[in-house]
């Protein structure tokens, strides 16, 4: 597959997590948790809506030589904890920071202690973020990982196991 | 474990997404859906020898076993791939077992190398 034949622009990502929507928002919004599954990082923002949002690269990432920060953008919307929309755009490379901002949403709703998460990543125009966000590029070893799908299900092993298997052994 | 969103896999059970995966058509309008995602019903019947009903009916498969999420834009239902469970499956039965053999080989070639 090749970043030429994918015309995806919009992703739908969905995962049930056993855990509070508060739980599941504090781990994708707050940087005491950010670092603790998938590619890590922090998120430094206050959240609100017009303000900028970094993520800057977490421990896994500086021992590869990556500082900095590693996504920027701007809050959107903000409703806790059910709904946050933003801009994003990744920075690891020229070609990437080229794309230019891409459009992310978050929607939690829960019930019954169960959160339904789903996220939708507006990639028109940027092929080569999809391609890295969409997980296809986890076929290629150093390419860039399992993206969004990768990311999630690290999310829901660390809010339901206490332990992200990214992170485990 | 108890499940409160009606039709979806309960959590940690992958039974609907191994039975959803068993089955040819499905496989093929998952495809459909990695190739161009957010599609319409009709979109996705056209090209295929099948009625209006049973890509619906294999759509709801589908969509119980949250390997296809559907959004509304509008006055269209939009189908979307969801590669989340596939992932969670892989995660927790193809590395486990990937892991196991590499782990095998790891120790026979430190068997052999000890013997020499």
């Amino acid at each position: 597959m090749t970043t030429a034949t994918n015309t995806r622009t919009v992703q739908v990502h969905r995962v049930y997590i056993q855990a509070p929507a508060q739980r599941v928002w504090d781990a994708l919004l707050s940087p005491e948790w950010t670092d603790r599954y998938g590619y890590g990082g922090f998120v430094q923002s206050d959240l609100q809506p017009g303000s900028p949002f970094v993520h800057t690269a977490g421990s896994g990432m500086q021992e590869h030589g990556v500082t900095g920060p590693v996504v920027d953008g701007e809050v959107v919307e903000s409703d806790p904890p059910r709904r946050f929309v933003q801009t994003w755009r990744m920075l690891m490379d020229d070609a990437l920071k080229a794309e230019g901002f891409t459009r992310l949403t978050y929607e939690l709703v829960e019930t019954g202690g169960v959160t339904r998460l789903t996220l939708i990543h507006d990639v028109t125009d940027a092929p080569q973020t999809a391609w890295l966000t969409s997980g296809e590029s986890d076929a290629q070893p150093d390419a860039g990982g399992g993206g969004w799908p990768w990311v999630l299900s690290d999310l829901k092993s660390l809010l339901e196991t206490g332990t992200a298997f990214s992170r485990a052994g | 474990m108890v499940t409160y969103f009606p039709g979806v896999a309960e959590n940690g059970d992958d039974d609907k997404v191994f039975k959803a995966l068993a089955d040819p058509t499905r496989r093929l309008l998952l495809d459909l859906l990695f190739a161009r995602d957010g599609r319409t019903l009709t979109d996705l019947e056209s090209g295929q020898a099948m009625t209006r009903f049973g890509v619906m009916k294999h759509l709801r498969v589908l969509e119980e076993a949250g390997l296809v999420v559907t959004r509304r834009q509008g006055r269209e239902k939009l189908h979307f791939l969801n590669a989340v469970p596939i992932r969670l499956i892989h995660d927790r039965w193809i590395d486990k077992y990937t892991e196991r053999q590499v782990s095998a080989l790891a120790d026979l070639k430190r068997h052999l190398e000890d013997e020499t």
